[in-house]
């Protein structure tokens, strides 16, 4: 915990100065007769950013942040494999919705879910993959005129079948 | 009285079997669809919009204004089960809602948010009969100024409500601030801060992107992690005994907010520009200052629930006034609604009471009636939403999961923003292990983008003199007002510190 | 097909529903998808207005077997829907609704890489024309009266209008530079916010839209001063356009409807279909009426001119502000 409080502490330092970079693209300072330029309010906000991250390392330094004084690691390995295992598993949802559509994402990200993780039965995963991205086809296609993501040319078949079915 | 009989016609236009049936439909509708985390009242008001084609102008709006209480109603519906905000309104209802939920008395804060959500709407709309064109005026003379000075007074409301650390608790509100100027600057009509050069960021980081990155998947991987993947939800039991004990119990403890935010949340309501949103912020920042245990708020008190409840149904009903008086819409659901009225025909503006009288007062009737289908609808689902709670836990967080890329799609139809969510979420995991407190800079998006250019108009306009805040008589005021309530936390610790050190 | 519709069939059997004789298109393409409808600004300014009216048009007359799906894409400026439309992965579904930043963004942004000329036209739906407003209170009933008043202020004079670079600040632009006028600008999110600020007299005057100012007109609270359309307005027939005073400038916000590059011709005669009988149907004829917009109706190659015309046209404008 307390090699991370210091670690977060900086790479949010960094990110800070990034921005404040980012912001001198447009005028930073007070112009006469005009009021601030467009970069002022990020630079200055990102640069309380930064006096924030050095007001965090000094309380690290002198130990007053509970993360600070703490021995314990950050998660053990099992906090660390949970994470990872949850945390991936929307990472790869979203990496295949431009591949396999966002309902086909949903199918496969809820098997994963319920089966691999929550150890539910193949009939309860089953039922609930294949119900709920149907569902949630004819909610948003249907009643809320909302087209979602489709994936590449292959699952375009199913889609026109579908919206035959439903316009 | 004038006015009692206008009403009375009114509430005989709204009850009329066709607008009965739209008001019904409409609230049942607007649930449902502010109940879903990325979808609000903005969704559900544009997406029907085309239907109201089919029948007279008059029952087009009450319906439209019915879906637009149905999702105020709503929004608090995902708030506290879900502890997701639906939509910004409903921000400040996660802040005790979630907490109430996970003690297990969602029933108490879905009552709650209920009954809060009818008299703020009942009492709006009163105010809004009776003073309508006197409001308009006073609404009209808030220029960029006051309402920088107002977003001063919101920020001010809300500087208790970080963490114990304070520096942690900066850092999330400047990070909110500068994230809300990502995209594009109006006023010198240059992009501005587009991150690493991705052109997906020319759109700016949306409220909406934020807070479900922190709240619905952040959130969730910490509940995950922090209870070993094996959380044990609280058994809520639903009886209608319970039920009528919970409505007492939410009479008795959350009045107070219910009363602050009705009054609140229609003043700020009325202001353009201002709307539901800071409105709602503002009677819960309020509320807890107020209140003789603010300790409380922030643990599951029906007052934080109250409170901003209470006000953003207060407030949508107060942002119809300067849309129907004036033409000019308060928030973004009210821009929909006035494009509507102008494709049935209808001028909004000073002339609409004159000119289409009937029409106006059978909304205005039609505000009555919809509250209170709304709460009455709402109350007969609270047990459903309380059951969807019972799932077991590795049900409902993949369902939590999914709706929130989905909704966060539904809202922004670009898959950059779910990038951004993904990322914002585990990052959210991560600063939340270090406490750093990530409500601020939640509110903070959500009140930059009106801040930052209210007070480079205001700049403008005075030739780049600040006093500008301090002389004109509306904004000084609230200027003080808020420098004083900003300032004043530092005030009591160096007094504490004094005594600190004397004792 | 969906709950809610399937609710109001019911609905419009029982109400009065205004049906246009307009029968269904029958052609050889289709849509075979939902078709994006993406707009150029956010909810609620004047393109979104028109963007909604005209889908509820093809709704409730049933006029595509696929809906539209109006999506508000206003972000950078419009640069966020002119990348859509750029990078639109079906061609034959992406439609937009524009405003005049369809020239602008592109010209101040260049690093987009949008060249609007290999846009898909599709329908001209009307152009609509800017006019000069001041608040009744000012006490000013023309355009000499107003030109003394700024010159009386000396720098001081406030007029509000969306951001740089956008429709209002390039009119107030060439306005100031022929009279030689001192202004103080103030950009605004939207016109909406313009108009409202105009009655609330924070500022003092502004170059919105008709459909923005007319319920203040109606109700006598703003004064139209000058017109910058090419000829007298219908509903402003006193009100002198700034051609009479002798400067060659008019100036529109294009309301048309475009697709994205790479449309097949089969599709774009499709939509120009069915737009071309929307725009000539009662309602949007009404529309255009009401909120004093101008017919311009063009086939393919003159919007392809036209737009080749406004390009050089905004080049040598934007040039002026920014120079």
């Amino acid at each position: 915990m307390r090699q991370g409080e210091l670690s977060l502490a900086g790479f949010l330092a960094l990110l800070s100065l990034y921005l404040m970079w980012k912001s001198t693209e447009l005028p930073i300072g007070y112009i006469s007769g005009q009021g601030p330029g467009g970069g002022f309010w990020p630079f200055w906000l990102s640069f309380g950013m930064l006096l924030s991250c050095a007001a965090i390392a000094w309380n690290w330094w002198r130990g007053r942040s509970p993360a600070s004084v703490s021995d314990e690691p950050l998660m053990d390995a099992f906090g660390w494999r949970t994470v990872a295992r949850v945390g991936g598993g929307v990472v790869a949802f979203v990496a295949l919705i431009p591949i396999i559509s966002m309902y086909g994402a949903i199918c496969l990200f809820l098997v994963y879910y319920l089966r691999f993780l929550g150890r539910h039965s193949w009939l309860l995963t089953l039922a609930i993959a294949i119900a709920l991205p149907i569902g949630l086809f004819f909610f948003f296609e249907g009643a809320m005129y909302i087209s979602m993501p489709q994936g590449l040319p292959f699952t375009q078949p199913f889609f026109d079948m579908m919206y035959d079915i439903i316009y | 009285m004038e006015v009692f009989s206008l009403i009375v016609d009114g509430v005989a236009t709204a009850v009329q079997p066709i607008n009965l049936m739209l008001i019904v439909v409409g609230v049942a509708v607007g649930l449902f669809i502010g109940a879903m985390p990325g979808l609000g009242s903005v969704n559900g008001v544009a997406i029907l919009l085309p239907v109201t084609f089919l029948v007279p102008p008059a029952s087009a709006i009450i319906f439209l204004a019915a879906i637009y209480y149905g999702a105020m109603y709503g929004g608090a519906i995902s708030s506290v089960t879900l502890g997701i905000p639906g939509a910004s309104t409903a921000v400040a209802t996660t802040f005790d809602g979630r907490p109430l939920a996970l003690q297990g008395r969602a029933s108490l804060a879905l009552v709650t948010a209920a009954l809060a959500s009818f008299v703020g709407g009942t009492v709006a709309t009163v105010f809004f009969s009776l003073f309508a064109p006197l409001l308009a005026d006073v609404a009209l003379s808030f220029g960029p100024p006051e309402i920088f000075a107002l977003m001063l007074l919101a920020f001010a409301t809300f500087v208790g409500l970080g963490g114990d650390d304070i520096p942690k608790t900066i850092f999330s509100i400047c990070f909110g601030l500068v994230l809300a100027t990502v995209g594009f600057d109006t006023i010198s009509g240059e992009p501005r801060l587009v991150l690493f050069d991705i052109q997906g960021f020319l759109r700016g980081i949306g409220f909406i992107v934020l807070a479900i990155g922190v709240y619905g998947i952040g959130e969730m991987l910490w509940t995950i992690e922090q209870t070993r993947g094996d959380v044990t939800t609280t058994n809520p039991k639903m009886t209608a005994k319970g039920l009528l004990s919970d409505t007492k119990e939410s009479v008795r403890r959350g009045w107070k907010g219910t009363w602050i935010g009705s009054v609140l949340g229609f003043f700020v309501g009325v202001l353009p520009a201002a709307g539901a949103t800071p409105g709602s912020l503002m009677a819960y920042g309020v509320a807890k200052m107020t209140s003789r245990k603010p300790e409380e708020y922030g643990t599951g008190s029906p007052d934080g629930v109250a409170a901003p409840e209470a006000a953003n149904n207060s407030a949508s009903t107060g942002s119809m006034l300067p849309m129907l008086t004036l033409g000019i819409p308060g928030s973004p659901t009210t821009a929909i609604l006035l494009g509507g009225m102008v494709m049935w025909g209808l001028t909004p503006g000073p002339r609409l009471f004159v000119d289409e009288s009937e029409f106006v007062w059978g909304l205005i009737g039609s505000f009555y009636i919809s509250n209170l289908v709304a709460v009455l609808i709402n109350l007969a689902f609270i047990p459903l939403f309380v059951w969807m709670l019972r799932m077991p836990f590795t049900i409902l967080a993949p369902l939590i999961f999914v709706l929130s890329i989905i909704g966060g799609f539904a809202a922004t139809r670009s898959m950059h923003d779910i990038w951004l969510i993904v990322i914002f979420g585990i990052s959210a995991f991560f600063m939340r292990k270090f406490d750093y407190p990530l409500a601020p800079a939640v509110l903070a998006i959500v009140l930059g983008p009106i801040a930052e250019p209210t007070l480079r108009q205001s700049l403008l306009l005075s030739s780049g003199d600040p006093m500008i805040f301090f002389t004109r008589p509306i904004a000084a005021p609230i200027t003080v007002i808020a420098l004083i309530l900003i300032l004043w936390p530092a005030v009591k610790l160096v007094r504490r510190k004094r005594q600190v050190v004397n004792g | 097909m969906t709950l809610t519709k399937r609710l109001f069939l019911g609905l419009a059997a029982s109400s009065a529903l205004a049906t246009l004789p307009i029968s269904a298109v029958a052609q050889d393409w289709q849509p075979t998808r939902p078709v994006d409808f993406t707009i150029m600004a956010g909810a609620g300014g004047g393109a979104d207005q028109i963007a909604r009216f005209v889908q509820s048009v093809v709704e409730a007359n049933d006029m595509m077997n696929r809906p539209l799906i109006p999506t508000n894409r206003g972000g950078g400026s419009g640069a966020e829907a002119l990348l859509h439309l750029k990078d639109a992965r079906d061609p034959d579904h992406t439609l937009m609704v524009t405003l005049n930043s369809f020239y602008t963004t592109p010209i101040r942004q260049e690093g987009l890489g949008v060249d609007i000329e290999t846009f898909t036209p599709i329908t001209m739906m009307g152009v609509d024309p800017f006019v000069l407003w001041v608040h009744t209170d000012s006490g000013i009933t023309t355009f000499d009266e107003y030109l003394a008043a700024v010159r009386e202020m000396g720098g001081e004079y406030v007029m509000g209008g969306t951001g740089s670079g956008q429709e209002d600040s390039i009119v107030i632009a060439y306005m100031s530079g022929v009279y030689d006028l001192d202004i103080n600008y103030i950009p605004y999110d939207g016109g909406g916010a313009v108009a409202r600020d105009l009655a609330g007299q924070q500022i003092m005057a502004t170059v919105n839209n008709p459909a923005e100012a007319n319920g203040f007109y109606e109700a006598g609270d703003f004064v139209p001063l000058l017109a910058f359309s090419d000829e007298r307005m219908e509903a402003y027939p006193d009100v002198p356009t700034i051609r009479e005073l002798g400067h060659d400038f008019s100036y529109y916000n294009q309301r048309a409807i475009v697709g994205a590059p790479g449309m097949s011709d089969e599709a774009a005669a499709y939509y120009r279909e069915v737009f071309g009988q929307v725009y000539e149907g009662e309602d949007w004829q009404n529309y255009l009426k009401s909120e004093s917009l101008s017919p311009l109706p063009m086939d393919e190659a003159e919007t392809r001119a036209y737009w080749s015309t406004q390009v050089e046209n905004h080049r040598e404008l934007l040039s002026k502000i920014d120079g």
